[in-house]
C-alpha cells in the first residue's frame, strides 16, 4: 500500500494542522507515514505546500505525477501544483479565491476560477466544493481545511475508517464541535454532488473511478 | 506532552528536529542552547515547551535552556557546561554556523569533556535562508565528527549516539541535517529517557589556554582524535550497504538515500546502495568494498560533490578502477534540494533507461504568491511612514526577519542583505562612499545578535545615516522566540528585559528616536529629524508583532476592531491598495473593500486613506 497525498493552498488556511492530522491518523492505523512541510517564509501569506506520503514509502517528496490526492484550499494552488498530477489523481480543492496582492503590481491578473477548475477537471478527476461556505456553515471560517479533510473521506482512498480520522481531528484541534460539523458538511457535500453518478470499483482494485465510501 | 511522557517503545509522528530533541533526551542533555533559525528551530522549541510544561505542574526541569543572543554565544555557554563534563546541545541554521565558527575552530583544538552535538540544519534551495551553504564542510574544516540523518527516526538515534561518540573522542560532534529530515515527520520509535547530571565542576587544565604553544600542541591531538573517530566510523551501524544485487551502486547520505530508494522503486531497477551515516571521517574501508565490488557507482548527495571527490581519492589511493558519476560528470546539480525525479533521471540517464515522468504544467498564466507582511504588521507602517518622507536615492540595507518581505511591491524598501546585522555595517559603509541617504532596518532580535557593533562603529566614526530598530518584541518570523529584550526567557522563568533604545543610548547615539510606527505622522516626523541630523541616527519603532498583539487580545477577551470603506467617501485612489499594500484591503474591479476575517483593527489605512474613507466598522 502507498498513497501519496500533497495538500496546497495559501499560508494560514490550516494546511500543516490537516496535514499532520493525516499523518496522525494514519501512525493510529498502523502504517508507516511521512509528512514533510515547509516552515518559515512560506507562511506568510505564501504558498504552502505539505507532502503526505502513507504505507511502502520512502523519500519525503511526492515525485511528479505520482499524487493520488491533491488537496487544496485555493483553487489556482491547486493547478500551480498539476505536475504532481496523473490523469488518475482525486484533486479536491476549494473553489473561493485568494487574490494575492502581486496582481497590483504585475501583467498577469488572477484567472476566471471557472477556467481554473476546466483545466483541472479536464487534467484529474476534479472534486470542487465550496469549503469556505461550509466552514462557516459550521461555525468558523478557518474550518475549510476541516471540511476539505471531511471531502476526502468520502472517496474510497485512505486506507483507514473515516471514524478514525474525525477521532483524531477531535483529539487534536480545539473548537471540537465547530470540527466535527466541519468534517461531516464536507463529507455530505461529496455523496450529495456525486449522488445518482455510476460509481464502480474498478476490476484492477485500482483508483480507475472515483469511488465512494 | 507525549515527546517527554512517551515510554519506550512507543512510536510517535515526529518532526526530525523534534525526534533530535528526543534523541538528546535520552541521552540525559543537561545544556541546550540556541538561536533560532529555520530549518532548526523546533529542536530549541521542544526544550522551551518541555520546561514550561514541567514547571507549570510544578516538576523539576531537567536541563538548562536558553535561547542565546546569537549561536556564537550559544556555542560557548554550551561549550562551558561540557568542560564541566555536562551533556550539551547546541542548534541553528546552517548560517548561524557561520557566526559560531569562530568559537568552533579553537574548540575542536581545546576539546570537549561532556558529550556535546551542534546541529547544523541546512536549507538547499534556500526555502527560507539567504544562501544554500553547504556546511559539512564545517566538519572537515574544524576536524570534528560528522552525523547525517536520513529520517526522523535516524535523526534520534544519532542525536543519542552523537552524543556518546562526542564524550568517547572528546570532540563536539555535528548533527546536520536539511530542510526535508528536519521538516519531515516520521514514525518514531523511542527509547528510555536519560539521566541527566545536572551540576558540572570545573578541572582546571593549563592545556585549555590556547596560546600559541598549547594550540600547537593541541593541533596534533585534534588528528589523533579524529583518527579513532575514523575507526569508529568504520564500525558504525549508520554506515550500511544495502544489497540490493546489482553491479550499479549508489553512494548517498541525508535525505538523499530516501529520494535514490524511492528513485530505484519507481524506475524497477536493482542497485546496492552504500548509505553513509556517519560521513566525517568517512569509513574509508567500507567505501572502498563498495568501490571494489561495483563497476559504476552514482554519488547522491544535494550541494557540493564533498563525497564524490572523496571517494575518488579513495579509489585511487586504492588503485580502483571503479568509475564514479555525480556532479563532475554533470548528471546532478550543484544547485538547490533533489526529488525523487532528479535522482531516478540521473540514474536513467547512467544507464540508458527510460525515465519519463509526468509532465502536466498549467497552460493558464497563474499570478505569484510570494509571502507577505501579514495585516496589521507594525513593519508595514513604519514602511510607509519612511517612504513618505525619504528623498529620492536614499539606500534602504536590510536584514533577515519578517520585515526583510519590504522587498515585495508596492513597498520595495530593501536595497542590500547579506547576514545577520548587515544592514547597520553596510550603512556605514554607504555613507561614505555615496553622499546618498541611508535609512537601514533590522529587528530587534537582530540587533541584539549582530547589529550592535555596527551601531558603535557608526558612532565612533560619525557615519551619517539612520538605523532603523523595527522593535516588536519577538523573534518573529522562525516562530515567535523571546529575545533580550524581553522579559521571559525559554524556560517561562522571568528574566531581565534589556531595552533597545537604552543600550542604544549606552552606545553612545546622540539622536534617538521611540516612536509606535501606527501613528504614522509621529513616525514620520521622527524620520524627518533623524535625516537631518548629521551623523549616525536610530529611530525605534516599537509595536507588537501583530500576531501576538491578537493572541494576546483574544486572551484578555478584548474586542478586534474591524474597519470598512465608506464607498461613499472613497474616491478608488487606491493609495491603500497600490501604495500601503496591506493583504486585507482590495479592489474588486469596481470597489475598494476591506477582507474583515483579515482585518485586525490596526487603523493605520485609516491614516493611509486621503479621503477619510476608511472608518471602523460599528
Amino acid at each position: 500500500m502507498r498513497l501519496s497525498i500533497l495538500l496546497t493552498g495559501v499560508g494560514g488556511h490550516g494546511i500543516l494542522t490537516a496535514a499532520s492530522i493525516l499523518g496522525k491518523a494514519s501512525l493510529k492505523a498502523g502504517y508507516n507515514v511521512l509528512v514533510s512541510e515547509v516552515h518559515g517564509m512560506a507562511q506568510r501569506g505564501g504558498i504552502v505546500n505539505c507532502n503526505v506520503r502513507i504505507g511502502d514509502v520512502y523519500s519525503p517528496l511526492i515525485p511528479k505525477g505520482g499524487a493520488d490526492v491533491i488537496i487544496s484550499t485555493e483553487p489556482i494552488e491547486a493547478l500551480r501544483q498539476i505536475d504532481k498530477a496523473n490523469e488518475k489523481t482525486l484533486i479536491i480543492t476549494d473553489v473561493n479565491p485568494v487574490i494575492p496582492p502581486t496582481i497590483y503590481f504585475s501583467e498577469v491578473s488572477y484567472p476566471e476560477v471557472e477556467k481554473v477548475l476546466e483545466e483541472l477537471g479536464r487534467t484529474c478527476k476534479l472534486c470542487a466544493i465550496n469549503a469556505g461556505e461550509l466552514a462557516k456553515k459550521a461555525g468558523n471560517v478557518l474550518a475549510k481545511n476541516v471540511v476539505l479533510l471531511g471531502a476526502l473521506s468520502a472517496f474510497d482512498v485512505l486506507p483507514f475508517d473515516s471514524k478514525l480520522l474525525l477521532e483524531t481531528i477531535a483529539e487534536s484541534l480545539p473548537y471540537k464541535d465547530v470540527n466535527t460539523r466541519a468534517f461531516k458538511l464536507g463529507e455530505e457535500e461529496v455523496r450529495k454532488k456525486y449522488k445518482g453518478i455510476n460509481m464502480r470499483r474498478s476490476q484492477t482494485g485500482k483508483r480507475d473511478e472515483i469511488v465512494l465510501r | 506532552m507525549e515527546i517527554i511522557e512517551a515510554k519506550p517503545g512507543d512510536k510517535l509522528l515526529l518532526l526530525g528536529n523534534e525526534a533530535i530533541a528526543r534523541g538528546a533526551l535520552e541521552a540525559g542533555v543537561d545544556f541546550v542552547t540556541t538561536y533560532p533559525g529555520t530549518p532548526s528551530s523546533e529542536i530549541a522549541d521542544t526544550f522551551s515547551a518541555i520546561a514550561k510544561y514541567l514547571r507549570k505542574k510544578g516538576k523539576e526541569v531537567p536541563f538548562y535552556f536558553e535561547y542565546s543572543v546569537n549561536e556564537k554565544v550559544a556555542l560557548e555557554i554550551a561549550a562551558a557546561a561540557s568542560f564541566c563534563k555536562l551533556r550539551a546541545l547546541t542548534c541553528m541554521k546552517h548560517v548561524g554556523l557561520n557566526v559560531a565558527s569562530d568559537a568552533l575552530m579553537t574548540y575542536a583544538y581545546v576539546g570537549c569533556k561532556g558529550g556535546h552535538i551542534i546541529v547544523s540544519a541546512d536549507d538547499p534551495y534556500c526555502h527560507s535562508s539567504q544562501n544554500e551553504q553547504d556546511n559539512r564542510y564545517y566538519a572537515i574544516f574544524a576536524n570534528i565528527p560528522m552525523l547525517e540523518p536520513s529520517n526522523a527516526q535516524e535523526a534520534k538515534e544519532m542525536a543519542k549516539e552523537g552524543m556518546e561518540i562526542s564524550e568517547e573522542i572528546g570532540l563536539p560532534l555535528l548533527l546536520r541535517t536539511t530542510t526535508r529530515i528536519s521538516h519531515t515527520r516520521g514514525v518514531v520509535e523511542v527509547g528510555e529517557l536519560g539521566k541527566p547530571r545536572r551540576k558540572g565542576h570545573f578541572e582546571k587544565d593549563p592545556m585549555m589556554v590556547t596560546v600559541p604553544i598549547t594550540a600547537r600542541a593541541r593541533h596534533p591531538v585534534l588528528i589523533e582524535k579524529m583518527e579513532r573517530a575514523e575507526k569508529l566510523s568504520e564500525k558504525s551501524r549508520f554506515n550500511e550497504i544495502i544489497e540490493n544485487g546489482g553491479g550499479f551502486g549508489i553512494v548517498a547520505s541525508g535525505v538523499s538515500v530516501a529520494h535514490s530508494l524511492e528513485a530505484i522503486n519507481m524506475l524497477g531497477i536493482e542497485a546496492d546502495i552504500l548509505k553513509i551515516g556517519f560521513t566525517n571521517p568517512l569509513p574509508k574501508k567500507l567505501c572502498e568494498k563498495f568501490l571494489e565490488e561495483h563497476d559504476k557507482v552514482l554519488v547522491v548527495e544535494e550541494l557540493e560533490p564533498l563525497l564524490e571527490h572523496r571517494l575518488k581519492q579513495i579509489a585511487f589511493d586504492a588503485g580502483l578502477k571503479v568509475e564514479i558519476y555525480g556532479k563532475d560528470s554533470k548528471h546532478f546539480t550543484r544547485l538547490y534540494e533533489y526529488t525523487p525525479d532528479k535522482v531516478a533521471d540521473a540514474i536513467s540517464k547512467l544507464l540508458n533507461l527510460d525515465f519519463s515522468p509526468s509532465e502536466n504544467k498549467p497552460s493558464i498564466d497563474l499570478p505569484q504568491r510570494p509571502p507577505v507582511m501579514c495585516p496589521g504588521c507594525p513593519h508595514r507602517a513604519s514602511y510607509y511612514a519612511v517612504k513618505q518622507v525619504a528623498p529620492k536615492d536614499v539606500i534602504y540595507p536590510t536584514d533577515i526577519g519578517c520585515y526583510t518581505l519590504g522587498k515585495y511591491p508596492p513597498l520595495e524598501i530593501a536595497d542590500v542583505l547579506l547576514c545577520m546585522g548587515s544592514n547597520a555595517g553596510t550603512s556605514c559603509g554607504f555613507s561614505k562612499a555615496t553622499d546618498q541617504k541611508i535609512i537601514s532596518f533590522m529587528g530587534d532580535s537582530t540587533f541584539f545578535h549582530a547589529g550592535i557593533p555596527a551601531v558603535i562603529d557608526a558612532v565612533h566614526h560619525n557615519h551619517d545615516c539612520v538605523i532603523t530598530i523595527l522593535d516588536n518584541r519577538t523573534t518573529a518570523m522562525t516562530g515567535h522566540q523571546p529575545h533580550p529584550g524581553v522579559a521571559e526567557g525559554g524556560m517561562g522563568e522571568e528574566v531581565k528585559a534589556v531595552s533597545v533604545e537604552e543600550v542604544v543610548k549606552g552606545l553612545g547615539v546622540k539622536d534617538v528616536h521611540v516612536v509606535d510606527p501606527r501613528d504614522l505622522e509621529k513616525t514620520k516626523e521622527a524620520f524627518r529629524k533623524a535625516l537631518n541630523y548629521k551623523g549616525p541616527s536610530v529611530v525605534v519603532c516599537k509595536a507588537p508583532c501583530v500576531l501576538l498583539d491578537l493572541r494576546e487580545k483574544r486572551r484578555k477577551g478584548e474586542k478586534i476592531k474591524k474597519y470598512q470603506v465608506n464607498q461613499n467617501k472613497c474616491k478608488k485612489c487606491k493609495v491603500c491598495v497600490l501604495k500601503f499594500g496591506c493583504p486585507a484591503i482590495f479592489f474588486d474591479g469596481e470597489k475598494v473593500m476591506i477582507n474583515e476575517e483579515m482585518c485586525t483593527g490596526c487603523g493605520v489605512c485609516a491614516q493611509v486613506c486621503p479621503f477619510n474613507a476608511i472608518e471602523v466598522k460599528e
